[in-house]
């Protein structure tokens, strides 16, 4: 017999008595409602404002807590500004992307050497570079956090390796909570998922010493997101 | 007794001694205090939120073989490679012969309590890998040849001061105590690491059966190098660890994140469905996936104490804990402290050699209050109690019951035994706290309370 | 005073209290006969068996126990001055004699059983009982009562009618380290969590730690008195009954 067998058996075997459910006092009669228990997670987790310009101000809340820089544009000509003051104040000299309508328009806008990603790099390469421009699948109001994936931002490594993450979004990207966040993922790709979905709550942190909050750990320092 | 009591009691004598370790721990857990709190605030219901995890968890953990079967049909599908591990040696074993198979020699890793279960670095390293834990705090304590403080703060129990000493030491690089500049001496340390590693080793948090997908948790981002960057990755995953859901990570991300370190969400939450995809630009060639069982179906077995299957290594029980606080994690002597360790080193490692753990609890409960997913954690301590005594009773404890209950029944002792307390009080504090106090145990760091000649019942017996 | 609902009522005195600090269970009675019930008290009943129990012989734990439940079969209510005891005839005697003949008793019992303080708020509906103590003082939860019970607004709302009396509360909401056997099984570290609390009671600046579990202040008066401190320890029905 293979192990997956011996351990399949095992666990057949003793899941012949039942257990008794949570709350139920110890009673096994007690029955499981008809839906998934975490169906009406939205109404415990933390409430989220329900306009847009509500949840614009809770993700831009959330991610000033979480020490992430957040700005909202009104046009393509302000990103364009932002991100050449961005790249002059951090005095970036070469920084890493991917093909992407938005990112396209930020490598072009920053005009620096770029290592792309979409047909392989070389990893040395993108450690020296300064900073990674990625898009994403969602901004969350609930968390003031973003969501990319290995498809569609770049690869596994561009929003972790370089010093500075900084990610080009749109208004229409926004989602009020993680219930909705996680929706639109499944509706979007199921069954044919990205190899990595990434869950990016602020820039990379530390608290191993003395509980003391360190950004930067292994990941980026900087967090930047800029949403059009 | 045991080698493991004496070894435990020893240990704890000694911490609880130690008033710099007690003040160490109350200052670290002090601002984790604050932030859980907030967190919790802010959730609508948090007390809702735990009943609907727990749940989850139910139907998770007792539709394991479904659930398991579906998420490894969906791993094999997208080319990952499953293993399956009966013990801990066995997964030993798959992981150094995957290792030899990739003719890899140095290995990074992020942060697994599973690997600390089964000494998988003592495994490797026996075999002649090279194995860097990537976890700033398991770094430090690797560094230290020691193993976790605390599942999720490992390296707890240092002061800066004994960081800087020991990067100076090992590393030749400290520029001074500041959690700033070492965390980058480490970060620095750790980069060419990254870089140059054959195989990427990581744990999991949770398995999602629906999609197929592993999910780890993190803060630092080196799980996510080390799933980016090395031509293999191997992931290490208890059988326990499934959710039946993908929509289940919303609720189970941002408990876990509040209840483990006060965060509303830990910065880096990661879903892994495969190794590299066709058009994908990185991500490790081969995906091995190793899921381990090590005595977690005798937990299942126990359908009384099943529940602590639920477990999500939050570390939120250790945290609350008054006798965690008091004694250290490394007091323990085993991989998972603490309540829940208590709890389940019975039924991974046997009842008789770890019962003093369920013993060594005043059962207040402060544990089973914070759980995230309400595993029942003091009264399992006390079900082991139950099962420790049945299974193999003390000779002498058992006897004192039989008397204690013979008095108890029978007013005229019970009377009787009050009227010789009160008698032999004065002798008893002629011996106070000395080898001839029979009551040595209390009176060697507390009074006893002065016995009044009157007691309640003559009282209500004379007042009537 | 509140003679409508005139109610007989069982009073369980724990080992301790009877043995030990009898004020404590000579308060309740004053109170309970002043509200106007009157009091009854089984002198048959020693212990409510949980110190077997505990430490895991629940087979010795039931020859006292069981016992317990026949001399409390047809008490209108029963009620304990510790949330210790009152959560071992509450919560823990329907387990212990779960699948046994006296299952179904041990579940009515259980029903009518209360906690002191409990009792009088949420049962009796009764804060304000005159009672006069002009002192500092600080409270802690017995984490039987506190936890198995869920008990932590009824002894708070009944010391806020108290006369004169400064409420501060423990910094730090955790077990006294008495634990029962616990205490002598691992004196050390028992002894460590009681310091903990000690300490916490002493930056309130309190001059009392009131309980309503005697046996938690057992613990903590045993380590104040040996440290020398001058707080001072006392059940919460000896406060209400100050006149």
């Amino acid at each position: 017999m293979s192990e997956r067998e011996k351990i399949l058996g095992r666990i057949r075997e003793a899941l012949k008595v039942k257990a008794p459910r949570p709350g139920s006092h110890g009673d096994p009669l007690v029955q499981a409602a008809a839906e998934p228990p975490v169906s009406h997670a939205r109404d415990w987790l933390p409430s989220v404002g329900a306009s847009v310009e509500e949840q614009f101000a809770m993700f831009a809340r959330n991610a000033a807590d979480l020490k992430a820089e957040f700005q909202l544009f009104a046009g393509r000509d302000e990103l364009r500004a932002a991100l050449v003051s961005l790249c002059a104040a951090e005095k970036w000299r070469r920084i890493a992307s991917h093909g992407g309508e938005l990112t396209d328009f930020a490598c072009q806008a920053i005009g620096l050497p770029v290592t792309l990603t979409d047909r392989g790099y070389d990893v040395q390469a993108m450690e020296k570079c300064d900073a990674g421009i990625t898009e994403c699948d969602a901004l969350i109001a609930q968390t003031g956090g973003v969501v990319v994936n290995s498809r569609g931002a770049g690869g596994r490594a561009l929003s972790v390796l370089p010093p500075h993450h900084v990610v080009i979004a749109r208004r229409e990207q926004l989602v009020a909570d993680l219930p909705a966040a996680f929706a639109r993922l499944q509706s979007k790709y199921a069954p044919d998922f990205p190899s990595m979905i990434s869950f990016i709550t602020g820039p990379s942190r530390t608290g191993d010493i003395e509980r003391i909050l360190v950004l930067g750990a292994h990941g980026p320092k900087k967090l930047t997101i800029l949403c059009l | 007794m045991s080698s493991f009591v004496s070894q435990f009691k020893t240990l704890a004598g000694e911490k609880t001694r130690d008033l710099r370790h007690r003040q160490v721990i109350r200052t670290a857990l002090r601002s984790y205090e604050v932030v859980r709190d907030k967190r919790k605030a802010a959730f609508q219901s948090w007390e809702f939120a735990r009943q609907a995890a727990a749940e989850t968890k139910w139907e998770a953990v007792n539709h394991l073989d479904t659930h398991l079967e579906a998420l490894v049909a969906k791993l094999e599908a997208r080319g990952t490679k499953v293993h399956w591990a009966s013990t801990g040696a066995q997964a030993c074993a798959i992981i150094a012969q995957i290792l030899r198979d990739q003719k890899a020699h140095s290995i990074i890793k992020s942060k697994a309590m599973t690997s600390e279960e089964i000494h998988l670095n003592h495994a490797l390293e026996q075999e002649g890998f090279t194995v860097v834990e990537s976890d700033l705090g398991e770094f430090i304590v690797q560094l230290r040849h020691e193993p976790p403080y605390h599942i999720v703060f490992p390296s707890m129990h240092l002061t800066r001061g004994e960081i800087q000493d020991l990067f100076q030491k090992e590393l030749g690089d400290a520029p001074s105590d500041s959690p700033e500049e070492l965390t980058m001496v480490a970060r620095r340390v750790m980069r060419q690491k990254y870089l140059t590693a054959d195989v990427g080793f990581t744990g999991a948090n949770f398995a999602i059966a629906e999609t197929g997908m592993i999910s780890i948790t993190e803060n630092e981002g080196n799980a996510r190098l080390t799933a980016a960057l090395p031509k293999t990755m191997i992931t290490l995953l208890g059988i326990e660890k499934i959710l039946p859901r993908f929509a289940d990570l919303a609720l189970f991300l941002p408990m876990l994140a509040t209840a483990g370190a006060g965060q509303p969400m830990t910065c880096y939450n990661t879903m892994y469905s495969g190794p590299r995809q066709p058009g994908e630009c990185d991500g490790p060639e081969a995906w091995h996936v190793v899921l381990l069982d090590n005595r977690r179906t005798e937990l299942l077995a126990d359908a009384e104490q099943r529940d602590a299957l639920h477990c999500i290594r939050c570390g939120a029980c250790l945290n609350v804990c008054p006798i965690f606080r008091n004694v250290g994690g490394h007091t323990y002597g085993t991989t998972y402290s603490g309540p829940v360790g208590s709890v389940i080193t019975p039924h991974l490692r046997g009842l008789q050699d770890w019962k003093h753990l369920s013993n060594a609890s005043s059962l207040c409960g402060a544990c089973t209050e914070a759980c995230p997913v309400k595993i029942d954690l003091h009264h399992h301590l006390l079900q082991n109690r139950r099962n420790a005594s049945v299974s193999e009773p003390a000779f002498f404890e058992r006897l004192a019951y039989k008397l204690f209950s013979i008095v108890a029944n029978e007013p005229k002792f019970w009377s009787l035994a009050k009227k010789l307390g009160w008698l032999t009080q004065p002798l008893q504090k002629a011996v106070k706290g000395s080898a001839l106090d029979p009551a040595k145990a209390w009176t060697k760091t507390r009074d006893l309370p002065p016995m009044p000649k009157e007691s309640f019942k003559d009282w209500w017996r004379n007042r009537k | 005073m509140f003679r409508r609902n005139r109610m007989t009522i069982t009073l369980f005195i724990p080992c301790f209290i009877d043995a030990l600090f009898p004020r404590a269970g000579i308060s309740m009675v004053e109170i309970l006969e002043r509200l106007g019930h009157s009091v009854v008290c089984p002198e048959a009943i020693a212990c409510c068996g949980q110190p077997p129990f505990n430490s895991g012989y629940w087979e010795e734990a039931r020859t006292i126990a069981g016992p317990v439940l026949e001399k409390l079969a047809d008490a209108e209510a029963v009620v304990i001055g510790s949330g210790s005891c009152g959560a071992m005839l509450k919560n823990f005697y329907p387990e212990l004699f779960a699948n046994t003949p006296q299952a179904e008793l041990a579940k009515k019992v259980s029903a009518r059983t209360w906690e002191f303080s409990d009792f009088l708020v949420s049962k009796l509906g009764v804060t304000d009982l005159g009672a006069k103590f002009p002192h500092k003082v600080t409270f802690h939860d017995g984490c039987h009562g506190l936890r198995e019970l869920g008990i932590k607004a009824a002894p708070r709302a009944l010391l806020g009618k108290v006369r004169g009396l400064e409420f501060v509360e423990l910094m730090e909401e955790s077990c006294c380290g008495f634990g029962g056997t616990f205490s002598a099984k691992f004196p050390m570290i028992s002894t460590a969590m009681g310091e903990v609390k000690c300490a916490a009671a002493a930056e309130t600046g309190a001059d009392y730690i009131i309980s309503n579990d005697s046996s938690c202040l057992m613990h903590i008066q045993g380590l104040l008195s040996r440290q020398g401190s001058p707080i001072k320890t006392i059940h919460l029905a000896e406060v209400l009954n100050q006149q």
